[in-house]
């Protein structure tokens, strides 16, 4: 199949950006999103000219580096999947498809569709952790988790820290993120010590990044390509109201 | 060259702690005057960061990607092992260790796989306490499941994603030290070459991904976890970004190679559906515990739908040959095994590469419902990509380059020959010998980050006393010259051809002349083949845009001109191995039956490689390896 290409491109944070019309020729139902973007980037090579710039890494849906907006929806729109594994069989011949970077102040603009993400780790830095020492663990069975506390915890932590939840959102909130990682830190015992330090840390850090707020317009959970469920926003509120009250 | 691995002696049993004992300790207050460099944000690089860091010293981290949590070990699926006996099956170190060096073909260090296999208990301790998810019973009890052919049940998982909790556990230990002002985190930052000052290793050069500076690193020692070299043959289970240049610039400053020609090919990813593929999907191997791998008997069946291939007439090729393990055979036999029925002309799907994984016996027997919660997300990776549903036709795999066993050489202490640099992870060559098992390389990366290197640098540091030069020094700034000379030499070729497409080229060379099996004539053929084409690559590639700004282009265009100069040192080494073991199958040496035919006599030793100059052959220098506890059987899995 024969497709429009408008891509945003974008020198650096400073120059202004455009959007750039091309055509991808020849494309297999096969290929995946990026798969074909290699293609056209390989021809704008052969021409001499500078290839799109975009983020990806594992290809398997599970590092977090891809990260574009197709026609309008952070990695696409297809259930459950990230950009790297959305595959070309879901487009049409002749179809145009609008491709954007990330946008979100938090998110400044690298180049094309390359943003900067360091905040996610940012906010991770503040108290995203267990402070466990190297060596001086207990035997890994001697603290017992119940199967639905882990599983719950397992599912949290499944989010692949790629920024969709902040792109969709119209408040380019992060709460989704970290609520993730907050609950899946929270719901073990193993880091119950913690817990309300590591909340009230990361939401500050959270604000401090530039993130919205969050009025629950629930796009986010719709978006995510690891399915992270809304219900973590809400344990995370309960969290951090307590840490509160407890005067952290 | 005398290659001392320093193995300390005493009984196998009780080396490490003798060792750990005998080793020299750095006076707490004085850590913080020594700085190490960690090249890598893996498994490897970030439990060593985090490590490092814990016990006082100053820490510089790098990665290429934006994030440290976004390394390779992110995508490994299946498990890690540990010897912990939790199942009461008869696990014990012993055990584990002997399934090691007896899986890597006994092309390994013993004293080196025993103390992997008696710290694997204590990386499922920390992973636990940090709060990495591990699948539980109902009693909240860790879960196990047997992996990769293991006759006991020591592999513990998170779901599908067990690398990718364990790096996210490391990597939160990892940003705790940087908030802590303990480690300095260069995320995009590429090291591309390594210092060494008067024979120690003092630095590295690297560039900033985003702005093109290249800057000097100067530090007491270096550390590599840079991953494995697998992206050499261009399509793999890698990540894109996977790549050998870290590696090979120390290789090229005079750090040995040992053993490239171990390079693992799984047998079950999703076989290649065109010239457009960038890169391989693993679909885990624990689906080889349900699904039952087979091709038609008869080549014309072959283009038939499955479905219309009758019980008869197909050909259960796994089970025929190895009726004790069956379709649990390991990686390297199922892989040629595979290989083999197609190359009789009797695979399946495109090309004819490819061979079917059919669940239909096991959904008859557990239900689809019990399949679907064994390996949903599986089916559901498969559909995907392939768009084939395959609980209701068998799925289609082929073997693929997944791992790769051979790597910097390194001595007990995980440091190279190059004193000062120490290596660990899938970068160095030490414990899986010539093919890994699954689930060991989460458990090695850890155990090296984590309980070994922490104590080995130490002593090194203790021992060495050699002052910290300044950038100023004239090896820095000799080697940052070079770095920019190759950016420019880079950039100013402006031919026809895209890095890329020369890589394709080599990675199919590669594939062809020295992957699942290997001849001498074929090696040749490489050997002659490959500076052919690197001299195409120098004088034909085509990179457009400048150095100071974030151009992946060139990035992409130095790692594959590392690959063009590294792929021969892999071609030498397959050649100058005449034997077949593990993932290295030479068809000269092969048993009336077909299986490898090891050559203990002459090979027990791993081939350390020293880089010459441009265009001139490798130097050899070679490890005995001795085994003191075990005897070298012959590997039978019939
Ligand atoms: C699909 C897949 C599934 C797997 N499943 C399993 C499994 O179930 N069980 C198991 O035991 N093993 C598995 N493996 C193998 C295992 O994941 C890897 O061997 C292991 O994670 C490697 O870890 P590492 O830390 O050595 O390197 P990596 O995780 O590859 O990390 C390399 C790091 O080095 C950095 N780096 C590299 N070069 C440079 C440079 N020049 N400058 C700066 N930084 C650099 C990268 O940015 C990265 O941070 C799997 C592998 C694959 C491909
Ligand atoms: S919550 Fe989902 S969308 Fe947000 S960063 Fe995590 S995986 Fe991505
Ligand atoms: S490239 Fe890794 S998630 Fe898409």
């Amino acid at each position: 199949m024969n497709l429009t290409l408008k891509v945003w491109r974008q020198k650096d944070a400073a120059a202004p950006g455009h959007f750039e019309t091309c055509q991808a020729r020849d494309v297999l139902q096969d290929m995946s999103f990026l798969e074909m973007l290699d293609v056209v980037n390989e021809d704008l090579l052969a021409r001499g000219k500078e290839p799109i710039a975009f983020d990806s890494d594992c290809r398997e849906g599970i590092c977090g580096m891809c990260s574009l907006v197709i026609n309008g929806i952070p990695h696409g729109g297809q259930r459950g999947t990230a950009t790297c594994q959305l595959h070309m069989r879901h487009f049409k011949d002749g179809e145009t498809i609008t491709i954007e970077p990330w946008r979100a102040k938090a998110f400044p603009l690298v180049k094309d569709l390359i943003v900067n993400r360091s905040a996610f780790d940012r906010i991770i830095q503040a108290g995203g952790f267990i402070s466990a020492y190297t060596g001086g663990a207990p035997d890994a069975n001697a603290i017992t988790v119940p199967k639905p506390t882990a599983d719950a915890a397992m599912d949290a932590a499944a989010c692949i820290g790629c920024g969709a939840c902040v792109a969709v959102c119209k408040n380019a909130s992060a709460m989704l993120f970290v609520a993730a990682k907050v609950s899946h830190l929270n719901l073990l015992p193993q880091g119950k010590a913690e817990k309300d330090k590591r909340v009230w840390s990361m939401v500050s850090q959270m604000d401090k990044e530039g993130f919205g707020n969050c009025t629950v317009t629930a796009s986010c959970e719709a978006v995510c390509p690891k399915e992270i469920s809304l219900n973590f926003i809400a344990k995370m509120n309960r969290d951090y109201a307590i840490a509160t009250l407890k005067g952290e | 060259m005398n290659l001392d691995a320093k193995i300390p002696g005493g009984p196998l049993s009780q080396k490490w702690d003798k060792h750990r004992f005998d080793m020299k300790l750095v006076n707490p207050a004085n850590k913080r005057k020594f700085e190490v460099i960690v090249v890598g944000s893996g498994l490897a690089g970030a439990s060593a960061a985090a490590s490092l860091a814990e016990l006082g010293y100053c820490v510089k981290c790098f990665c290429f990607q934006d994030s440290p949590r976004r390394a390779h070990s992110i995508a490994a699926q299946g498990g890690i092992n540990a010897a912990k006996n939790y199942q009461n099956d008869g696990d014990s170190v012993f055990r584990l260790f002997y399934d090691t060096v007896k899986g890597g073909d006994f092309r390994s260090r013993e004293a080196n796989v025993y103390r992997l296999a008696q710290v694997s208990n204590n990386i499922i301790d920390q992973c636990a306490a940090q709060g990495v998810p591990f699948a539980r019973e109902y009693s909240g009890l860790l879960a196990n499941r047997s992996f990769g052919g293991a006759q006991v049940s020591r592999t513990f998982y998170a779901r599908g994603q067990t690398g990718q909790q364990l790096l996210l556990g490391a990597y939160q230990a990892l940003s705790r030290q940087i908030s802590l002002g303990t480690v300095q985190m260069f995320p995009r930052t590429e090291m591309l070459d390594l210092v060494v000052v008067q024979g120690h290793t003092k630095g590295i050069i690297a560039r900033n991904l985003l702005t093109g500076e290249i800057t000097a690193h100067a530090a007491d020692a270096v550390v590599l976890g840079t991953g494995g070299y697998g992206n050499t043959f261009f399509l793999s289970t890698n990540a894109k970004g996977c790549n050998v240049s870290a590696t090979w610039r120390a290789c090229k400053k005079g750090a040995f190679f040992a053993n490239p020609c171990y390079t693992q090919i799984h047998p079950t990813c999703i076989p290649v559906s065109g010239e457009h593929q960038s890169k391989l999907t693993l679909m885990s191997e624990s689906l080889r515990n349900d699904g039952r791998v087979w091709v038609p008997k008869r080549k014309e069946d072959c283009p038939k739908p499955p479905g219309l291939v009758p019980e008869s007439d197909r050909d259960y090729y796994l089970e025929r040959k190895y009726p004790s393990f069956g379709n649990l055979a390991p990686r390297d036999i199922s892989s040629r095994a595979a290989k083999e029925v197609c190359d009789e002309g009797r695979g399946i799907g495109p090309g004819g590469l490819g061979v079917y994984l059919d669940f239909a016996d096991s959904i008859k027997r557990l239900g689809e419902n019990v399949i679907r919660e064994r390996y949903g997300n599986l089916f559901d990776m498969y559909e995907k990509i392939t768009g084939e549903n395959g609980y209701k036709v068998p799925m289609r795999i082929y073997p693929a380059v997944h791992y790769t066993m051979g790597g910097l050489w390194v001595d007990y202490n995980l440091m190279s020959n190059l004193p000062g640099l120490f290596v660990i992870g899938e970068a160095n060559f030490s414990d899986h010998g010539a093919n890994r098992l699954g689930a060991s390389a989460l458990m090695q990366g850890l155990a090296d980050g984590y309980f070994i290197l922490p104590y080995t640098i130490g002593h090194y540091f203790a021992s060495a006393k050699i002052p910290r030069p300044s950038v100023s020094d004239p090896e820095f700034k000799k080697s940052e010259e070079d770095v920019r000379n190759t950016i420019s030499k880079l950039l100013a070729v402006r031919g026809k051809r895209t890095a890329t497409s020369l890589h394709r080229e080599l990675g199919k060379l590669l594939w062809e002349r020295c992957g699942m099996a290997r001849n001498e004539a074929g090696l040749q053929t490489a050997l002659k083949r490959i500076p052919e084409l690197r001299e195409e690559f120098w004088k034909n590639v085509n990179v457009t845009g400048g150095s100071g700004d974030l151009n992946q282009a060139l990035e992409y265009a130095g790692r594959v001109a590392d690959f063009m100069e590294f792929a021969e040192m892999l071609c030498f080494d397959a050649l100058h191995r005449r034997e077949s073991c593990g993932g290295h199958f030479r068809e000269e040496f092969q048993t009336a039956e077909g299986e490898a035919r090891r050559d203990d006599e002459n090979f027990a030793c791993v081939a350390a490689w020293e880089y010459q100059s441009p265009g001139r052959a490798p130097v050899l220098h070679e490890e005995p390896l001795v085994y003191e506890e075990v005897h070298m059987s012959t590997r039978s899995y019939k």
